[in-house]
């Protein structure tokens, strides 16, 4: 964020009413946040900020709320279940504010506040029930949204936090905001859109390679058709000379997968980069290994749902036979003999894995064999640069025949190695 | 109490666009009106189908000013989208000289990069107009970055230099939107230089609005139904998720089959008109179909 976004946003707020908090977030979030990551970032600021900075006002001035549900102990419990669970149906913002303060007031009385905020929502949201729809919900009481609970839990959060400011008069230390870091999406399938818009980069990228060189007049062919054409523009004259373009080269990929213990927690997320390669490669096989390996192109093809291509692996695979443990020698061998019939200089291999051997024959030689065929040769390895070589680790071995290797466990990585092949300068932290 | 007079102009934007046909929820509208307001290029992100080009159209049909659009693709060039010189013209006005006298008249080549030899394209065309105009740069994200690069001049100063010319300035301000299907990281100096807005599928009640706002003879019963319907379609991981667009051709088609209720036969049938990939049709038939045999059908709770 610059200056220039600073002065717009100044500009905005001049040009929308201050009153009404939507336009107002909603102003500030069109020239500050540029990206959907920055606005929940944004979002995130926002709330905090100006909580803070209204409860500070507010204890300023020496601004109490008046107690509004003093009734709170004489309800039942059954009952106050009952009305916040309408509330929080219902969903509206106030509501669901009046419920969550009703909540706390009964709590309250009960004296079963521990005074810390998180500890509280929790205690709360039990003794409520709240169950969010999806487990069994108790009896026959409809069951909630997730999403309806997590709003009511804000507004506890803030409430709590609220009487807390009120109690005490004087403002929490304002939290770190490590929480805010641009946090890298866990689940794998939260992942998977990630990883999707990664390789469709890679795809487009590789398509529009031959367009950068369409321009260099060296080493193309003069169309003449097209050359004429375009001469009748300057009245017969060939000013210009029309060049047959070039055809881009078709990727032919190969891709091998380690789905071995040893890289389970990577593995699923391989396993979602070539789900993802898949969508948008047509020449590519996939091979799944641990000891031996398996080739999985049709069970990529046949498949569209990623569960369910991850399910058919564990079963269909056949590639955990004896004792679970990676042999890379045996898979290359395998691989090679299989393979090494179509492989050309216009194909690709991508392997992912750990170079993890196990303590077994690593057939480094093997490999280079496959790397000499092949055109090109890339390495990702789910394990930090730190630990190759160490222990059972043989990355050097197989790094000297590959024409690059990367770390690579984050989407953030697969892009740094998209910018590569295709062409680009990785990041800086790459 | 918000809503007085300090907050007309979000709203008359807002109702402005609603009465050309296009309902736009609050960030939009806002959006819009600080393009107005600010002078601004607005950047618009999103997945297909949004409505983000027919945000585009539907302001520059509510401030009635004419729309020029840009349509990017790869490998866009200078010539296509800013100007290019009319090579013929020039040829025949040399020509046309030379024939008078012995040679090339003098200030014939001053003569002939005038701006009667230029050919006008989309950005040149806006900044140039005499009318104020609504400039749609459409899927940005195609281009590469040099193109970005050379959109600068004309979103931030609305300039476009000509080396043989000199600078041609904007004569009115145009009201410029950019969308993106966010198939690329846009460059930091063009987002630096844009009002950012994202748009995401609508909510059911906001999506039913649309629809019945466009297929008006549709019943309300079967427009929720179908509009949960396309909502459950989205929820599954497919290669084209079906647009606000194909819910509206939906609509339209179930209208024009008479249908009274969205069953299993009727979506098997018609399903065609949503999911447009192979083995999206396979998926959702299994998913969807499946929980339309199970749910009892629309017809039942209004009959019943």
């Amino acid at each position: 964020m610059g200056t220039a976004e600073i002065l717009d946003a100044f500009a905005a707020l001049a040009a929308v009413p201050w009153a009404d908090p939507a336009d107002f977030r909603e102003a500030l979030a069109a020239t500050i946040a540029k990206s959907q990551e920055d606005r929940r970032v944004f979002e995130l600021l926002f709330e905090r900020f100006f909580f803070r900075a209204a409860e500070a006002e507010a204890l300023e001035r020496e601004i109490r709320e008046e107690r509004r549900y003093e009734g709170g102990e004489q309800l039942d419990l059954d009952q106050l279940r009952e009305a916040i669970r309408q509330a929080i149906a219902q969903g509206t913002d106030g509501e669901m504010r009046d419920a969550a303060r009703l909540a706390i007031a009964a709590f309250g009385r009960r004296g079963e506040g521990s005074g810390v905020v998180g500890v509280d929502v929790q205690r709360i949201r039990r003794t409520l029930g709240l169950q969010a729809s999806g487990r069994v919900a108790e009896g026959d009481e409809p069951a909630l949204e997730r999403e309806q609970i997590q709003a009511f839990e804000r507004h506890l959060r803030r409430e709590l936090e609220r009487a807390l400011i009120e109690r005490t008069e004087k403002l929490p230390p304002s939290r770190p905001l490590a929480e805010l870091d641009r946090a890298l999406p866990t689940s794998p399938i939260q992942d998977l859109a990630a990883v999707h818009r990664a390789v469709a980069q890679l795809k487009r990228r590789l398509a529009t390679l031959g367009h950068e060189q369409r321009g260099r007049r060296r080493a193309s062919v003069v169309d003449m058709r097209r050359t004429m054409r375009a001469s009748l523009e300057t009245g017969g004259v060939p000013l210009r000379l029309r060049y047959r373009p070039k055809r881009p080269r078709r990727p032919e990929i190969y891709v091998l997968c380690d789905v071995s213990t040893s890289v389970t927690s990577a593995s699923v997320f391989f396993l979602s980069v070539l789900h993802a390669l898949h969508d948008s490669f047509r020449k590519l096989r996939s091979f799944v290994f641990i000891e031996r390996i398996s080739e999985i192109t049709e069970v990529f093809e046949r498949e569209r749902d990623f569960r369910a291509i991850s399910e058919k692996i564990s079963r269909e695979g056949g590639v955990a036979d004896v004792s679970g443990y990676t042999d890379y020698g045996r898979v290359w061998l395998e691989f090679f003999e299989e393979i090494s019939e179509d492989l050309d200089p216009r194909s690709t291999v991508i392997v992912l894995g750990d170079a993890r051997t196990n303590g077994r024959e690593p057939h480094a030689e093997v490999f280079a064999h496959v790397a000499e065929r092949a055109g090109r040769t890339f390495w990702l390895n789910p394990e930090p640069r730190l630990y190759w070589n160490y222990g059972d680790s043989v990355m050097a071995a197989y790094e000297r025949h590959c024409t690059a290797v990367f770390e690579c466990w984050t989407t953030k990585h697969l892009e740094d190695f998209v910018n590569v092949v295709a062409g680009g300068t990785p990041a800086v932290e790459a | 109490m918000a809503a007085g007079a300090d907050n007309r102009s979000v709203a008359e934007v807002k109702a402005g666009l609603e009465r050309v046909g296009y309902l736009a929820d609050e960030p939009a509208a806002l959006v819009a009106y600080l393009a107005q307001e600010l002078g601004k290029p607005v950047l618009v992100e999103g997945p297909a189908g949004v409505g983000k080009t027919e945000l585009a159209k539907a302001i520059s049909r509510a401030t009635k000013r004419s729309l020029i659009r840009l349509q990017c693709y790869e490998g866009l060039d200078e010539a296509k989208s800013l100007y290019e010189w009319n090579y013929r013209k020039q040829l025949l006005r040399i020509q046309a000289s030379t024939d008078a006298e012995a040679g090339p008249a003098a200030g014939t080549f001053e003569d002939i990069f005038a701006e009667d030899f230029l050919l006008t394209r989309p950005l040149l065309e806006a900044i140039a107009s005499t009318e104020p105009v609504v400039l749609l740069i459409d899927e940005i994200d195609k281009t590469d970055q040099e193109f970005e690069a050379m959109l600068l001049e004309v979103l931030s100063d609305f300039q476009i230099s000509i080396p043989e010319l000199g600078v041609i300035e904007a004569r009115t301000h145009p009201i410029v939107v950019l969308t993106s299907n966010n198939s690329r990281e846009l460059t930091e100096a063009l987002k630096r230089r844009c009002l950012y807005l994202w748009l995401d599928y609508p909510a059911v009640e906001r999506e039913m609005e649309i629809v019945r706002l466009h297929a008006p003879e549709l019943d309300e019963k079967l427009a929720r139904r179908l509009v949960e319907v396309i909502h459950m379609v989205r929820q599954l991981d497919l290669k084209k998720p079906p647009s606000i667009a194909e819910s509206i051709d939906w609509a339209r088609a179930l209208l024009l089959l008479g249908a009274d209720d969205i069953d299993d036969s009727v979506f098997v049938r018609t399903m065609s008109i949503i999911v447009k990939h192979r083995s999206d049709i396979d998926l959702v038939a299994e998913r969807v179909g499946v929980q339309l045999k199970t749910t009892p059908g629309l017809g039942a709770e209004a009959t019943g």
